[in-house]
């Protein structure tokens, strides 16, 4: 139960974060995900992200700035057992879910669907 | 004939003989609805395309102008019609269709009274007889080219416009019935640095203000001459920044005679227009529909619409340029 | 940055500016806050129902559970996409949707329906990436640099 209520409130004031950005400094929603992404990835480099993630599992694992820690995270993984090449080879192992299937299901989604405008 | 620093006279008065609007779902909402001659429920027209569907418009709205002269295509002398789309191409593939000798014109949602003045300007220096205008949007099309896919979840503020589906005409000739057009201001260039294209009637407003002083200056005239004047689409914001420009410069528009087709053409309870509505569509379905009848019914005399376009494009925008607009008013006198 | 570019301005410019900012509605901050706040943390809390039912019932760990869930909120938000609804909710939430991972999969999925009408490669394929190109470019860039930066750290003995 305790778990629902902070992935509730953390994974809400991520997005309060993310609409001060789009509404205080006016910036785009493109704007807006990449800033998150990159702190995402500057805390996750850091070791703050993933304590965050045990903390408040979906309210931090959701947002897009987890993305950023999730590169990270298989880049450094993937350097310590293969070197320098790892931060190559290792970058989307994580993330890779995420990616696949938002292709995935997006190309069926124009397979099926018309824009309703 | 010139008069002052912008302004044509048009001596002969070319005669509007037919008009037509035809319009899409949320228009037919919307409070102009009984002023169309057609409307569609499907924003897509039964075509593949949003693109397609635009290019319908223009020749349903161009056909029934055409239609109601009395007359037939190969009647038309000449065609000024133009629109959004990248290549104004729905304006050409209609031209296309409509086989008469054409003009395309890109003047963003200033099209249609950049149309008419050059279609007037034809006939009074009896370079034709006759000569048709067509100014359209499209809501999908342009929100694909220049701003979001049309299914994207962006918040848009409550300074953004919604872009008019509809096509309006207007066949003008030197003989016959019907509102004629007495004058017309061509509007500069005028850029005050702004860069947001979610807020388009404040950059657009400085514009309408230069033109409409241009022409009061030009003709000598009082704003009391006219019964209407009418802006294109400055929407709710951008009207009321007019409004006041226009008092802080000393030229006083009684509210009762100023308003604006972005702001008449939308119900208040249709949240999704935020503004009001916008494109070349706006001011060319609400002149060429709402405000012609008006005047056929006797109930307007002298309307004076200032017709206004933002000239962006979506790589200006990201090329960090502002947003320089441009207004061109025509009067209009029965 | 932006008194950069309000250097660049004339006087009359930044007069009229400040003239039409004046009379412009200004955004509901406040309203839009909580509502992305409501939004959001109830799409972080269904996901986190997701992962917890993956790893009651199919045996995923706490960290791999992840995926199936992701996954599963990126398939609704399709739907919800294609079914023309995800822009309604959008307009409400804000960022309570931009900012989980049901943005990521809103812009790939709007722009692969709506370019359709160029074709399946040039159009769903080629444009799919439109607006979710920037966020995997950053992500990635971002990726590499803090990892550079961590490695060697590390080896400097400083981290």
């Amino acid at each position: 139960m305790e778990k629902f209520i902070w992935a509730f409130i953390i994974g809400g004031l991520i997005c309060v974060i993310g609409q001060l950005l789009l509404d205080g400094l006016k910036l785009t929603p493109a704007h807006t995900t990449c800033t998150l992404v990159v702190v995402g990835a500057i805390l996750g480099g850091l070791g703050l992200y993933d304590p965050l993630v045990k903390f408040a599992g979906a309210g931090a694992s959701v947002p897009i700035s987890s993305f950023g820690n999730s590169l990270v995270k298989g880049a450094l993984k993937e350097f310590e057992a293969s070197g320098p090449i790892g931060v190559f080879t290792g970058i989307f192992q994580i993330t890779s879910a995420g990616i696949s299937s938002a292709i995935i299901f997006g190309f069926l989604g124009a397979l099926i669907f018309k824009p309703k405008g | 004939m010139l008069k002052g620093h912008q302004t044509w006279v048009f001596e002969s008065k070319p005669t509007i003989i037919a008009s037509a609007a035809v319009g899409g779902p949320y228009e037919a909402k919307g409070n102009l609805a009984a002023d169309f001659d057609l409307l569609h429920g499907d924003i897509r027209l039964g075509q593949d395309s949003y693109e397609k569907a635009e290019q319908k418009l223009q020749e349903q709205a161009c056909e029934t102008a055409i239609k109601k002269a009395k007359m037939k295509k190969e009647d038309v002398q000449f065609l000024f019609s133009g629109d959004l789309i990248n290549q104004i191409v729905p304006s050409s593939f209609s031209a296309r269709t409509l086989s008469v000798p054409y003009l395309g014109l890109y003047g963003a949602c200033s099209t249609s009274m950049e149309g008419l003045s050059l279609a007037s300007l034809l006939i009074d220096s009896k370079f034709a007889q006759n000569a048709l205008v067509c100014a359209s949007s499209h809501n999908a099309a342009s929100e694909k080219q220049y701003r979001y896919p049309t299914e994207y979840g962006s918040q848009k503020p409550p300074t953004a416009q919604w872009t008019v589906t509809g096509a309006g005409a207007a066949l003008v000739a030197a003989q016959g019935e019907g509102p004629r057009v007495t004058a017309s201001t061509i509007g500069r260039v005028i850029d005050m640095g702004l860069t947001d294209p979610f807020n388009m009637g404040a950059a657009m407003a400085p514009a309408a203000v230069d033109t409409i002083e241009a022409h009061f200056r030009d003709l000598e005239r009082d704003p009391s001459y006219y019964d209407l004047i009418a802006t294109g689409d400055l929407g709710r914001v951008g009207h009321r920044i007019a409004g006041d420009l226009l008092k802080k410069h000393g030229l006083n528009l009684p509210e009762e005679i100023f308003t604006d087709c972005g702001v008449l053409i939308y119900k208040e309870d249709q949240s999704v227009v935020l503004a009001g509505g916008s494109g070349c569509g706006c001011c060319a379905v609400t002149t060429f529909g709402h405000f012609l009848n008006r005047m056929r019914k006797g109930e307007l005399r002298k309307i004076l619409v200032i017709a206004t376009g933002a000239l962006l494009s979506p790589m200006s925008y990201q090329q960090k340029e502002s947003i320089p607009c441009i207004a061109h008013a025509v009067s209009i006198e029965i | 940055m932006s008194s950069k570019k309000k250097k660049k301005l004339s006087p009359t410019q930044q007069e009229y500016q400040k003239f039409a900012q004046e009379r412009e509605p200004k955004r509901p901050i406040l309203l839009n806050c909580v509502k992305a706040f409501f939004v959001g943390g109830l799409i972080c809390t269904f996901g986190q129902a997701l992962q917890m039912f993956f790893v009651q019932y199919f045996h995923f760990s706490q960290e791999g559970a992840a995926n199936p869930a992701v996954a599963i909120l990126i398939m609704i938000t399709v739907l919800l996409t294609g079914f023309g609804v995800f822009d309604h909710i959008a307009q409400f939430a804000g960022a309570g949707t931009v900012i989980p991972i049901t943005g990521f999969a809103n812009t790939i999925a709007s722009a692969a329906i709506e370019h359709q009408t160029e074709g399946y490669v040039l159009g769903v394929g080629g444009n799919m990436f439109k607006l979710a190109g920037p966020v995997i470019v950053y992500g990635i860039f971002s990726a590499f640099v803090v990892s550079i930066v961590v490695v060697t750290l590390r080896a400097l003995g400083v981290m």
